[in-house]
């Protein structure tokens, strides 16, 4: 009989009226991978945080070891060997790798000689379990797979032996994921416990050995990965069944609403990262951008939606151009009917600090329906956004409540809300279900079908395939900035990814 | 998932926080008290009861009040836009020439309130161009507005010493300073007001209207920030300047208006003391009124409800301070100055000091109340 790493007995935790977390009771088996799943806003986040030391628990009782623990702060989780992982990263961008490390860590007043035994340490630790990132590399030329090794890296040379991983998945790639779990397989073996929050039910089968199930704050069931399924996860988790898989009918498609040619764009740093990208999008069909992150996708975005400017290229909307390497703003293309789910939805298509209400005006606070004169119509505001809670399921249904408090597929359905409400003829989405549950991503993806069959352009980026090809009617893929294939929705996963990989275009050059 | 540590109930965040520095700000203000030999809890008698005890010292304390409640909005304004306007004293400075436009050509025959329109307007003017140029800088430019706005405090200091000595001076006086203006350009004081509730003070005190202007400015910023869509924008751009590029607001629209507004309240702070209390524009009027409106906004939580108590409270160590070295000898002005100093270091610069002291013992004793989320009422 394996013992208990943690245990978490009648673990209870509100936030004013919002009951977070109610009598929750978990047992995490030492050197086992245990995954937590459940809908947004389940209290998955809050249950760790309380584990870590974020949060204090109102009532119950955590056992580390067996022995009972108390823990005010993560230094206390820290000394007792528990290590997390943040879904959002907590690195300093502009500090190296190494630097990022020992921050806090710091063994004496002088630094020169914690850095050097940590570089030491640091060896050693990528060696032990094949974490290889460059010490010295500065985290913000990083992308998100590495840094999200360097988090893991902080946690292990802190001496974790209990590790929390808040949606590891959510930003990266598949092939990053995949080397994820070899990771922490790894850790695993050497005796490592893991527990594993995520919205993937792939990524439970694939890699756990038992899973929570959590449902509006209270833990209702805990299975042996093993003898469960997909099917039977879902419905536990949301309490009815789920279609996993979107239906929709042929495309009706009408004139072209977006046409782009030749658009050329670089990034803050100069480099070019999209080049020379044609495509056009019409009425009535969903045009899936499928890439490996970091290959000019996110870019592209940017500029059709006017955040970044373009160097080159002509786009037109409805026909007319829009001048996307000047004066575009995205206010302007709003009022012509191009609306933008940003894929950061935290600090490009959110305020956190504000309410809820307020974001779900975020673009379109001059819009006269809003204001009265120069001031705001609160009435008004609150009233529309107390509808799109209603209408979107958003919880929970507080339009006053700060946006930094929703959890994330909230926030994201907070984001959606507010575009697709405006009932635009242009739809730019990227990275539509980023840590979402998966109710919530059968009714992201029903709301965008139904754009679709009303008969408006939708353009998806995604890293996830899956959702590129359920739910495109065309995939476009782009690979070091360039569209190298198109294909329908009946490609293969692997004729995508080594479009991905861009190997047909190396065969094609030699 | 940002804090680290639990979050606090609003009485605590705007109420014992606050509390807390200020005591703590005291007792090493006491400290030095002990240090040149006086008791302490004599002097703070001394002081809070020169600054309340009587109708003279609530008006002084209000008269300096006006000034600060005025530079504190003005830092505030700017805060919630992202940018730190550190230039109030020399945009309230450099409105003295607008008070003097205002008043030196008309206080012969215009009644007082017409003039104290056009003061209020002339001031505004030119206080926002004194913050226009920071302002264009850094939207345009990218020059950083701190720097730009401390050089522009040292640029207004000489150029207003220039224009009371050599331009604005009377022939043959020899003070440097504009001639004293007529009746037209005084303000009405506000002493009066003190006979209803049976206290007397005498004409000279020079609390006057002003103070009621910044009242009245107070609501404005509440209202301009929290209800106006430009107030919006402000924000917007405050909390993530990437959002407001998102959003379609204009960075640089939103920047250079924010200071221009800033720039005015600042400006209008000029009136207070020299329409009100000296009836001439002499040098170095701003007197600190500028800095103290950073504490004053820091500790106010750039919020107006929060502002005008801190105004109050500043005015209050001013006031009582000046009593408190007439009273003890041995405290000299430069005392006071340090007291000053402790509490604008304790309430404004070392704000978050206690504050993780503050939620572990809140976490620990009422774990309940930790996470009370202001779902009711941000801004209101
Ligand atoms: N600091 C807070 N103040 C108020 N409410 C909060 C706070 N943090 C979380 N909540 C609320 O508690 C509930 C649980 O949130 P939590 O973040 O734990 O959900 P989650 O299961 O991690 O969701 P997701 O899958 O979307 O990340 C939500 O209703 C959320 O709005
Ligand atoms: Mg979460």
């Amino acid at each position: 009989m394996a013992e208990a790493a943690i245990e978490l007995v009648g673990i209870s935790k509100s936030f004013g009226a919002v009951r977070a977390n109610r009598d929750i009771n978990l047992e995490v088996q030492k050197g086992t991978i245990h995954g937590i799943i459940g809908e947004n806003g389940a209290g998955k986040s809050t249950l760790m945080s309380i584990l870590y030391g974020f949060y204090q628990a109102d009532q119950g009782e955590i056992r580390v070891n067996g022995k009972p623990t108390v823990i005010r702060s993560p230094n206390d989780a820290i000394a007792n060997g528990i290590g997390m992982v943040h879904q959002h990263f907590m690195l300093v961008d502009n500090f190296t790798v190494l630097e990022n490390v020992i921050l806090g860590a710091e063994s004496n007043a002088l630094l020169n000689s914690s850095i050097s035994k940590a570089r030491a340490e640091l060896k050693r630790l990528e060696q032990e379990y094949s974490l290889f990132v460059e010490p010295d590399a500065v985290i913000e030329e990083l992308p998100v797979g590495l840094q999200q090794r360097v988090e893991i890296l902080k946690a292990l040379y802190r001496g974790a032996e209990i590790l929390i991983l808040d949606e590891p998945t959510g930003v990266l790639t598949p092939p990053e994921a995949d080397h994820l779990f070899r990771i922490l397989k790894q850790l695993k073996e050497q005796g490592k416990t893991i527990v594993l929050i995520t919205h993937k039910l792939r990524e439970i089968m694939a890699i756990t050995d038992n899973v929570s199930v959590m449902r509006q704050g209270t833990m209702v069931a805990t299975r042996e990965t093993a003898k469960t399924t997909v099917e039977e996860l879902a419905e536990l988790m949301v309490g009815r069944r789920v279609l996993l898989r979107v239906e929709k009918g042929e495309p009706a498609i009408g004139a072209v609403k977006l046409s782009v040619r030749n658009l050329t764009v670089k990034d803050s740093r100069g480099v070019t990262m999209v080049e020379d990208v044609s495509f056009d999008i019409r009425a009535g069909e969903i045009v899936g951008i499928a890439g490996v992150a970091g290959n000019g996708q996110s870019e592209l975005l940017e500029a059709i939606s006017g955040v970044r400017k373009a160097v080159s290229g002509t786009v037109t909307l409805d026909g007319k151009p829009i001048d996307l390497t000047g004066a575009a703003d995205p206010g302007e293309l709003r009022d012509r009917g191009l609306a933008h789910v940003p894929e950061d939805r935290h600090h490009v298509g959110l305020v956190l600090a504000f309410e809820e209400n307020e974001n779900s005006i975020l673009g379109y606070h001059d819009k006269p329906q809003y204001l009265n004169g120069p001031f705001l119509n609160i009435e008004a505001i609150r009233r529309d956004a107390r509808e799109k809670i209603e209408k979107y399921d958003i919880r929970p249904s507080d339009c006053r409540l700060k946006t930094a408090n929703f959890s994330g597929g909230n926030q994201q359905k907070i984001v959606l809300a507010r575009e697709i409400e405006r009932d635009p003829g242009v739809l730019i989405v990227g990275q539509p279900t980023r840590g979402v549950d998966v109710g919530a991503i059968e009714f992201i993806h029903r709301r965008l079908i139904d754009m679709r069959d009303q008969g408006k352009a939708v353009l998806v980026v995604s890293v996830e395939l899956d959702e590129i090809r359920s739910l495109s009617d065309r995939i476009l893929v782009m690979f070091a900035g360039r569209v190298v294939g198109e294909r329908g929705p009946d490609a293969t996963e692997g004729e995508l990814g080594l479009l991905m990989a861009g190997v047909e275009q190396q065969e094609a050059a030699e | 998932m940002s804090t680290p540590y639990a979050k606090l109930p609003r009485w605590a965040d705007y109420g014992l926080i606050p509390l807390i520095n200020l005591l703590v700000a005291f007792a090493v203000a006491g400290l030095v008290v002990l240090l040149v030999g006086e008791n302490p809890f004599r002097a703070a008698v001394i002081l809070v009861d020169g600054a309340f005890g009587s109708g003279p010292g609530i008006a002084y304390t209000l008269f300096y009040a006006t000034s600060f409640i005025f530079t504190g909005l003005a830092v505030a304004v700017a805060f919630h836009g992202g940018l730190f306007n550190i230039g109030g004293e020399g945009q309230a400075y450099f409105a003295g020439l607008g008070v003097a436009l205002a008043c030196l050509p008309f206080d012969g025959f215009l009644p007082w309130y017409l003039i104290f329109l056009l003061a209020i307007l002339c001031s505004a003017v030119f206080g926002a161009l004194w913050a226009l140029i920071p302002a264009y800088l850094q939207a345009k430019r990218g020059s950083h507005i701190v720097i730009t706005t401390i050089m522009f405090n040292f640029i207004a200091s000489s150029l207003m010493v220039y224009m009371l000595v050599d331009v604005l001076k009377p022939m043959g006086s020899m003070a440097p300073q504009t001639r004293q203006f007529l009746d037209g350009a005084q303000l009405p004081r506000l002493g009066f007001l003190f006979d209803y509730i049976g206290m007397k003070v005498r004409p000279s005190v020079p609390l006057n209207i002003s103070f009621l202007l910044a009242l009245l400015m107070a609501f404005l910023v509440w209202v301009l920030i929290w209800r106006t869509k430009l107030g919006y924008e402000i924000r917007t751009m405050g909390f993530s300047p990437k959002a407001a590029r998102y959003a379609g607001i204009s960075e640089t629209r939103v920047i250079i208006v924010t200071m221009l507004i800033s720039g005015a309240l600042a400006g209008m702070m000029a009136m207070n003391p020299i329409m009100g209390d000296q009836h001439n524009v002499p040098l170095d009027f701003v007197a600190g009124a500028g800095f103290v409106g950073i504490a004053v906004a820091l500790m106010g939580r750039s919020h107006p409800a929060g502002i005008v108590p801190a105004a109050i409270l500043f005015g209050m160590l001013y006031q009582g301070g000046a009593e408190l070295s007439f009273e003890m000898p041995s405290i000299s002005r430069d005392m006071i100055v340090i007291i000053q100093g402790l509490v604008i270091l304790f309430a404004g610069a070392l704000e978050h000091m206690f504050r993780p002291a503050v939620q572990a013992v809140f976490a620990s004793f009422s774990p309940k109340s930790v996470g009370v989320v202001a779902a009711k009422g941000e801004g209101v």
